[in-house]
């Protein structure tokens, strides 16, 4: 058989190859012929085939077969063999085989080789890819070798080692005696990979690091050497002494250093040292700075060295090369949160880098670290500029962006004028990448902005008037319009120019919404729901009428059922519809909506009106107790509040629904009351007679005193919202024996509107050793005097108890 | 640690290809191409690290490349290594290459594929740095060069060149 072709004209013959098939083509040729040469056991060649197969293997195709020639040529004794053999093993064998635990033999025979190279070659292959079991069995050859004074050998034997604590880190204490004179090694090489042992050992277990902080002065002298050493033509680097290794040993003393007093003061000296003398003219010393401010950021480092770290990362952001921009802004973002004021400073800097060419990482951290430095005082100028990037940034970024400004925005606005605005400008630039919950949000912002109404609608209506494609925009605007379409039509606006619109062209403006094609069905719901509100608030009601009408036979079912309804309300309930379709009340903001936040509005994304589907519950309460009816304030209105919270499964629970389905999302309203069925609803019962009346105490004392339960009341006016009060009930037992199941409950007048958040715990320990507290808001809009009933159920010696009481006499204070 | 060391030309086709961690032969060309796809794409002024693709272990993973004339370098590494310092290293790994070579170019790569993993052998094993002084380095692999070199001269019934 004539000999097989060398590598190199293998190489050349693909290279010929002027399609891919033609290539598989003479591709498997070769590989019949090296098949059968490996049949043929031959020695002299195989070495040749092998190298041709790994060549095959690289462009991507089958070689496992080669996989046991591999294994016959490390077993041979002539060091090319070896090498390709070694080569071989690590390209084409893993641990998933077993065939690679044949080596293991061979790799031991060669550890102890007397050639250094293929000493060094074992070492190299079990470092790559030894198995676990591999690596015990030779765990100990490697230690020795760690110990050998020949340093091309002690530093493969490290990396090695380092590998075989991967791989089995019981054996991590094997190798701990060897590293004692590591540290003293002269050869850099050997240092690199010691430090990199030192730093794998260090990073595994909390006792080595232990053991290992007692070598941060050793670790420093080195640093200091290599930094004063001056010009070594050995190790140098663009005029730099071994950069590698100083990077190494930053690295090292950082994990040393991290919360450890001693040593991070040992190591505050040369950190400084380093920052300040190192050449930044070159990557290699940008590279050492780099590592140097990580570290300094991540020890216990003394606050002057902090500033200059950052100031460092200031120069870096002016810095022409992109990459040390791009690792300048990723470091700051890191520390932004614990050096707030330090990197405030370089703020303009980095708003410049969101106008950087770079697409990619380097604007998403701009923007990034840009949002967190927005504050109260710089919110203006920033908001420029993120707007700015809002618009010419690429789509990916865009949704991030928007919910980064509302989020700012609702922080820091300094005026609402300003921050109404804002919005507008988000919705109309990126209005189709704001996010689904941002709607609600919106709407519920430009509801509590009273003044602003009539200048939203305007702006708003005009800018529909622009543009009807981006959803979220049309959604909000469609919402206000139906809301406040009274005050476009009378034309007060004081901010701005008042426009002159008609009835008509509004309702022309809603209309074109229902049937143009760039409307999601949402949006139609909007719309049509904005219409009907319209009919109380326009004249022309007929022609809403016929709009709505026409609706009801329409295929989104959705529509229909709203459109059928509405008209029922025309027809049978017309006497409910002023009052259903009336003006939205403030909504009480519960939890900071930003914008990973979803506005719980009873599961529909818009916070309209109930729908009239409701009717039925509203009558049906009507029956059962009146007077309960009115000192609860359940009327027919049952928008968004935060008044009663939860159903109890019980008989009162269509009441409740009344109250309080409509809760705004936020913390759980106080828990259901127990509900053993043969409890009647609560608050229902005693009251449609005569009401029990406690001890009623004037406030200051204990609101509710009775059988060791003691109920006191503290009073404080929420901020912003001076109609609201904040009254905390702390309850505290007297008793030998704790309450549990403790459920406190209260009711207000009609006039008055309650929240109860939840207690701080069911249990009120016994002999006064703690109190349960629970806070309730009262929103007193009329400024009447506060009257509260209150119940209370609890367990007690294995007895449930319940009371009721009315609170009367809360101080002027409290409620004026 | 580093991954996976990759070489490949402006076309895509790879010139070296060595993998720290196990992948099967499918996984491992998929990987080559989203490598080149992702790489391929970047513009001459931007910088030179990218987020790893979904194959190599997405966002946990950097890809640090450098493009010479013809051919990327692409190093994919996680956290534990310093950006800057592997563009140092691969910086000295082409420079190795060059002494090695003589001023090496992609068809030096091409022909002697075996010759450029044994002096990358010589600077990163088992995905650590080793060495990084490239005058130990190139001493090293002139030695194993010399020791082969002397094995095929003892041989003298068939050349053992490959």
């Amino acid at each position: 058989m004539p000999a097989p072709i060398r590598l190199r004209e293998l190489i050349r013959t693909i290279r010929t190859a002027r399609t891919q098939a033609e290539e598989r083509e003479m591709i498997q040729k070769e590989c019949a012929a090296i098949r059968s040469s490996f049949r043929e056991e031959d020695n002299t060649y195989r070495c040749r085939n092998v190298a041709k197969l790994l060549y095959m293997h690289m462009l991507g195709y089958p070689a496992h077969f080669g996989q046991l020639e591999c294994l016959k040529l490390i077993a041979s004794q002539k060091f090319t063999d070896k090498r390709i053999g070694y080569l071989g093993a690590m390209l084409l064998l893993d641990e998933r085989q077993d065939v690679h635990l044949l080596m293991t033999n061979c790799i031991k025979n060669d550890l102890n080789h007397s050639t250094q190279y293929v000493q060094g070659l074992a070492l190299c292959t079990l470092g790559c890819m030894g198995s676990s079991e591999m690596c015990r069995d030779l765990a100990g050859e490697v230690e020795k070798l760690l110990k050998t004074s020949n340093s091309y050998l002690r530093k493969k034997a490290a990396l090695c080692a380092v590998h075989v604590i991967r791989k089995v880190p019981e054996l991590m204490e094997m190798f701990l005696p060897a590293t004692k004179n590591l540290l003293s090694e002269k050869n850099h090489g050997v240092l690199h990979t010691s430090v990199v042992l030192l730093t794998e050992m260090c990073e595994r277990s909390p006792d080595m690091l232990a053991h290992f902080r007692k070598l941060v002065p050793q670790l420093v002298r080195i640093l200091k050497n290599l930094i004063m050493s001056g010009y070594s033509p050995e190790h140098d680097v663009s005029g730099i002494s071994d950069p590698f290794l100083q990077v190494r040993i930053l690295r090292l003393l950082r994990i040393l250093g991290k919360g450890d007093d001693d040593s991070s003061e040992a190591m505050n000296d040369i950190l400084a040292q380093v920052a300040t003398n190192t050449e930044t003219s070159k990557n290699v010393g940008n590279a050492i700075l780099y590592e140097t401010v990580l570290t300094i950021m991540d020890i216990k480092s003394e606050s002057g060295l902090r500033v200059l770290a950052i100031n460092i990362l200031g120069r870096f952001l002016l810095n022409n090369d992109k990459n040390i921009r791009y690792v300048a802004l990723t470091s700051l973002l890191k520390t932004v949160q614990t050096d707030h004021n330090a990197v405030q400073r370089h703020r303009s800097t980095i708003v410049d880098c969101l106008k950087d060419l770079d697409v990619s990482i380097k604007r998403l951290r701009a923007m990034e670290l840009s949002f967190a430095l927005v504050n109260g005082n710089n919110i203006r100028g920033m908001m420029k500029e993120l707007l700015y990037f809002l618009d010419s940034c690429d789509p990916e970024f865009k949704a991030d962006c928007a919910s980064g400004v509302f989020l700012a925005a609702e922080k820091y606005a300094p005026s609402k004028r300003w921050h109404i605005d804002t919005i507008m400008r988000v919705l109309t630039t990126a209005g189709s990448y704001v996010r689904d919950d941002s709607v609600p949000n919106l709407i519920q912002l430009i509801t509590n902005s009273v003044e602003m109404h009539a200048y939203t609608v305007q702006r708003l209506y005009k800018a529909l008037l622009d543009d009807i494609s981006q959803q979220p925009l049309v959604q909000v605007a469609s919402w206000c319009i139906g809301e406040y379409g009274d005050l476009l039509l009378s034309g007060q606006c004081e901010e701005e120019e008042p426009i002159q619109v008609t009835e008509d062209e509004v309702l022309d403006v809603l209309e074109g919404l229902l049937v143009s094609n760039l409307s999601t069905p949402v949006t139609r719901g909007y719309s049509l729901t904005a219409i009907m509100k319209l009919s109380t608030r326009f004249s022309s009601v007929n022609r809403i009428k016929k709009v709505v009408s026409i609706y009801g036979s329409s295929i989104d079912v959705e529509l229909q059922q709203r459109a059928v309804e509405y008209n029922a309300l025309f027809k049978k309930y017309d006497h409910m519809r002023p009052a259903l379709l009336e003006r939205m009340p403030i909504m009480e903001k519960t939890a900071s909506n930003g914008p990973t936040e979803i506005v719980q509005t009873n599961g529909e994304t818009e916070p309209s009106v109930v729908e009239p589907k409701h009717p039925p519950p509203v009558n049906q309460p009507a029956s059962q107790g009146n007077d309960l009816l009115d000192l609860l304030g359940g009327n027919d209105v049952p928008v968004i509040q935060t008044t009663m919270p939860t159903k109890p499964a019980s008989a009162g629970g269509e009441l409740l629904d009344l109250l309080g389905d409509l809760s705004l999302g936020g913390p759980a309203p106080a828990p259901a009351p127990p509900a053993p069925a043969s409890q009647p609803p609560f608050l229902l019962d005693g009251l449609s007679s005569q009401p029990l009346f406690n001890d009623i105490a004037a406030a200051g004392e204990a609101a509710y005193n009775k059988n060791g339960l003691k109920i006191d009341f503290t009073f404080e006016r929420a901020n912003p919202n001076p109609n609201v009060a904040v009254i905390t009930i702390h309850a505290s037992n007297s008793t030998e024996a704790d309450m549990t199941d403790f459920v406190f409950q209260a009711a207000v007048p009609k006039t008055f509107q309650l929240q109860l958040l939840s207690p701080s715990s069911n249990v009120v320990p016994a002999l006064n050793q703690g109190t349960v507290t629970q806070v309730i808001r009262v929103l007193n809009q009329q400024k009447q005097q506060l009257r509260m009933r209150i119940k209370l159920t609890y367990t007690h010696k294995g007895s449930a108890v319940q009371d009721l009481a009315e609170v009367n006499n809360f101080p002027p204070q409290s409620w004026q | 640690m580093i991954k996976a060391i990759l070489i490949f030309n402006n076309h895509g086709k790879p010139r070296l290809s060595k993998f720290y961690e196990h992948y099967n032969e499918d996984t491992e060309q998929q990987i080559i191409r989203e490598t080149f796809h992702l790489v391929s794409k970047r513009d001459e002024n931007v910088c030179n690290f990218l987020e790893g693709g979904m194959l190599i272990g997405g966002s946990d993973y950097k890809l640090i490349y450098r493009h010479y004339a013809t051919l990327y370098f692409v190093f994919c590494v996680d956290s534990s290594e310093s950006e800057l310092g592997i563009l140092d290293l691969i910086q000295v790994f082409v420079e190795t290459l060059d002494k090695c070579f003589e001023n090496v170019c992609e068809l030096d790569l091409i022909f002697h594929v075996d010759k450029v993993h044994n002096i990358l052998a010589e600077m990163v094993m088992g995905g650590m740095v080793l060495e990084t002084n490239m005058n130990e380095i190139i001493t090293q692999v002139d030695a194993q060069n010399k020791m082969e070199k002397a094995e095929t001269f003892i041989f003298q019934s068939t050349r053992q060149d490959r």
